[in-house]
C-alpha cells in the first residue's frame, strides 16, 4: 500500500493528513503480529471451542452435533465431573488462604529484620523458581510412605508417618505441603507493598496515640490491601489449574482423590478423546474463573483501600 | 508483633525511656531471627535433602535416622541421570525452544507493544482494551481446538506449536507491560529522530529498544524461566521421547522404566540427581540476575 492512499470511503470525516495517514498504516503494521495471532490462536480457538461443546467429537469421526449433553451430563451423569470440582475447590480453599497469611507473616517478618534481609528473601525465594518438575519428584520422594526423608525421621523418634500421596486422606494435603514449599512467590509481592508504606502514615498514628496493633490494623494491613487482595485472585485462578504435580505425582489418585481439574480434562481430551467433552470442561472452568473474579473485586470494593482512588 | 522498628529508632534520642525501648527492640527483635531461621530452616530442607539424595547411595538415602550428609559420596548418580536419562538430547530440545520463544516473544511483544505505546492509529484504545481482554481468558479454553488446528497442520511431534505463537505478539501480559515501559521514554526522542530523517520503524529499532534494554532483559528471563518450566504444551504437542523438553522427557523416563512389562528401575536417588540438573539453571538465573528479576516480579506480579 503506498503512502499516498486517500483515506478513501469517509467522507463524514476530515480527510487524514498524509503523514498522519503514515503513521496509522505504520501502526497497523506493529500491531499486525498481534491481531494475526489473535484471530488464529485466540479468536478462531474460542469460537471453535464453543461449538465443540455442544459436539461430540473423537478426532477420528467428523464431529456431530449433540446439543447440550456434554453440560447435562456434567451436571448429572458424570461423578468423576463433580470429584475433580471437589478436590480442586478444597485444595483451593485450603491453600489460598494459608499461603496468603503465611507469606504475610514472612514478610512482615523480614521487614522488621534489620540485617540479613537479602539472605533470608534469597532462601525463601529459592523454591519458587525450582522447575515444578524437580519440585514434583522432590516432594514425592521425601513424603514416600515407605522410605522418605519425613516418614524415616518420624519412624527414628518412634512415630508412624501417614501414607501421603498414597493415602486418600493425606493425599490433598500433601499436594497443599508441596505447594506451601512457594510461599516465598507472595512473601515478596507483600515485602515490597510493606516497604512501599509511607512512614509518615506511621509517624501519625503515633502522634495519635497508636499501639502496635493500632497501626498495623490501621495502616499497614490498608496500605497493602491492594497486593493481598491481588496475589489472592491470581492464587485462586492458579491453583484451579493447578497440574504438573497431580499429572507426575499420583495421575489422580488414589481412588481418584487428587484427580485435580485440569488433570481430568487432560485425561478427556487426550486419554479418551472426548474433545467435545473437554471443551465443555474448559468452558465451565472458564465460567468458575470470571464469577470468582467478579465476586472477588465486588468484595474487594468494600475491604480494599486504593489510595488515590476517588471514592 | 512490632511494627515499629523504623519509626522507634528515629526517635531513639530523644528520652530517658531509651534504655527500656532498646531493650524491648532487642528481644523483639532475637524473637524475629529466631522465627526465620526456623522457618528458612524448614524451606532449605527440602532444597538440601534433594542435592544431598543426588549423592548418596540408595541404602544410604533410606537410612533411618536420615542423614544430610551423603557417606559415601556418590557421584555415578549423575553418571545414570546423564547417560541413561538422555539428558544431553533433551536438555537440546529445551534449549531450541527456549532460545526461540525469547526471540519470538521479545521481538513481536515489543513491536506491537511500541505500536500501542507511540504511534497514532485509529481504534487503537479499542484494540489495546481488546489486548487487555484476552488475558481474561483461561489458555485451556483455547487449547483444544489449537492442538486441532496445530494437528491439521501436521505440527504435532514437532516445536513449531510451541515455538510459532510466540511470535505473533507474544502474549498479552508482555505487550501490556512493554507498552508501560515504553511510555515512560519521552516524546522528544521521537521528534529528533523524525527531524533527523527517522522512520517509525527505525525510530523503534534504534531508539526504542536500545533504551528498553532492561525492560526486555526481564522480559528474557521471564521468558526463560516460564520455558524451562513448561509442562503442559510439551506433553501434549510431543509424544516422542526423541524430541521431548527436560521436563517431559525426565516424566516419561521414568514412568516407562516403572510402567507393567519394563524391568528397568530408575532409582530415586538419580531422579534427584536429573531433578538437581534441571533446578540448576533457573536457580542459576535467579543468583545472578537477582536484583532484575524480584523488581521484575515485584512491578508485573507474577511469581516466576
Amino acid at each position: 500500500m503506498s503512502a499516498a492512499t486517500p483515506a478513501a470511503g469517509n467522507g463524514r470525516r476530515k480527510r487524514m493528513s498524509r503523514l498522519r495517514l503514515r503513521e496509522a498504516i505504520d501502526g497497523y503494521i506493529c500491531i499486525a503480529p498481534w491481531v494475526l495471532g489473535f484471530l488464529i490462536f485466540t479468536a478462531f480457538p474460542i469460537v471453535a471451542s464453543f461449538v465443540l461443546s455442544f459436539s461430540r467429537y473423537t478426532i477420528l469421526d467428523p464431529p456431530r452435533f449433540i446439543g447440550l449433553d456434554n453440560y447435562g451430563k456434567m451436571l448429572s451423569g458424570d461423578p468423576l465431573f463433580w470429584q475433580s470440582l471437589k478436590v480442586t475447590v478444597i485444595y483451593t480453599i485450603i491453600l489460598v488462604p494459608l499461603g496468603t497469611i503465611g507469606g504475610y507473616v514472612l514478610a512482615l517478618l523480614l521487614n522488621q529484620a534489620v540485617k540479613g534481609v537479602g539472605f533470608f528473601r534469597t532462601v525463601f525465594y529459592l523454591p519458587v523458581v525450582t522447575p515444578a518438575i524437580a519440585t514434583s519428584y522432590l516432594f514425592a520422594w521425601i513424603l514416600n510412605p515407605e522410605i522418605g526423608l519425613v516418614n524415616n525421621f518420624l519412624a527414628s523418634i518412634d512415630i508412624e508417618g501417614p501414607q501421603w500421596f498414597a493415602s486418600r486422606e493425606w493425599v490433598i494435603p500433601s499436594f497443599i505441603i508441596m505447594s506451601l514449599w512457594g510461599l516465598g512467590g507472595n512473601m515478596i509481592l507483600y515485602l515490597a507493598g510493606l516497604q512501599g508504606v509511607p512512614t509518615v502514615l506511621y509517624e501519625a498514628a503515633m502522634l495519635d496515640g497508636a499501639g502496635v496493633w493500632a497501626k498495623f490494623r490501621n495502616v499497614t494491613l490498608p496500605m497493602t490491601s491492594p497486593v493481598i487482595f491481588f496475589t489472592f485472585l491470581t492464587g485462586m485462578i492458579g491453583t484451579f489449574q493447578v497440574f504438573t504435580g497431580a499429572y507426575v505425582i499420583t495421575s489422580g489418585g488414589p481412588a481418584d482423590a487428587s484427580l485435580f481439574y485440569i488433570l481430568y480434562l487432560y485425561q478427556n481430551a487426550w486419554n479418551y478423546l472426548k474433545m467435545g467433552y473437554a471443551a465443555g470442561l474448559a468452558w465451565v472452568l472458564f465460567a468458575i474463573i470470571f464469577v470468582l473474579t467478579l465476586v472477588s473485586l465486588r468484595v474487594s470494593g468494600r475491604y480494599v483501600y486504593y489510595e488515590g482512588a476517588v471514592r | 508483633m512490632a511494627m515499629t522498628t523504623r519509626t522507634n529508632r528515629e526517635n531513639l534520642p530523644m528520652g530517658g525511656w531509651l534504655q527500656s525501648i532498646s531493650k524491648r527492640q532487642l528481644v523483639s527483635q532475637v524473637l524475629i531471627y529466631i522465627l526465620l531461621l526456623a522457618i528458612g530452616f524448614m524451606l532449605a530442607v527440602p532444597f538440601i535433602w534433594l542435592i544431598s539424595s543426588s549423592l548418596k547411595t540408595e541404602t544410604d538415602a533410606f537410612a533411618i535416622p536420615p542423614s544430610f550428609i551423603p557417606n559415601p559420596v556418590q557421584w555415578s548418580n549423575y553418571v545414570v541421570g546423564l547417560t541413561e536419562f538422555p539428558f544431553l538430547r533433551s536438555t537440546f530440545n529445551t534449549m531450541i525452544i527456549v532460545v526461540w520463544v525469547m526471540v519470538g516473544t521479545v521481538l513481536s511483544a515489543s513491536l506491537v507493544a511500541y505500536g500501542f505505546a507511540r504511534v497514532r492509529f485509529p481504534g487503537r484504545t479499542a484494540l489495546f482494551i481488546l489486548v487487555l481482554s484476552t488475558m481474561m481468558i483461561p489458555s485451556h479454553v483455547t487449547l483444544i481446538p489449537q492442538y486441532l488446528l496445530f494437528r491439521e497442520l501436521r505440527w504435532l511431534d514437532s516445536f513449531k506449536p510451541l515455538i510459532v505463537p510466540s511470535f505473533f505478539g507474544g502474549g498479552a501480559f508482555y505487550i501490556f507491560l512493554l507498552r508501560q515501559f515504553f511510555l515512560t521514554i519521552p516524546l522528544d526522542y521521537d521528534d529528533a529522530a523524525r527531524i533527523d530523517g527517522c522512520g517509525t520503524f527505525a525510530i523503534f529499532w534504534r531508539i526504542i529498544l536500545p533504551l528498553s534494554k532492561p525492560a526486555l532483559g526481564t522480559m528474557a528471563i521471564f521468558t526463560f524461566m516460564s520455558q524451562w518450566n513448561s509442562f503442559f504444551e510439551p506433553l501434549i504437542y510431543l509424544n516422542r521421547f526423541e524430541t521431548q523438553p527436560l521436563a517431559v522427557a525426565l516424566t516419561t523416563w521414568v514412568q516407562t522404566a516403572h510402567g507393567a512389562g519394563s524391568m528397568h528401575y530408575v532409582p530415586w536417588v538419580a531422579i534427584m540427581a536429573v531433578s538437581t540438573l534441571i533446578a540448576l539453571p533457573p536457580v542459576a538465573v535467579f543468583f545472578f540476575a537477582q536484583r532484575h528479576f524480584i523488581q521484575g516480579v515485584v512491578v508485573s506480579g507474577m511469581k516466576g
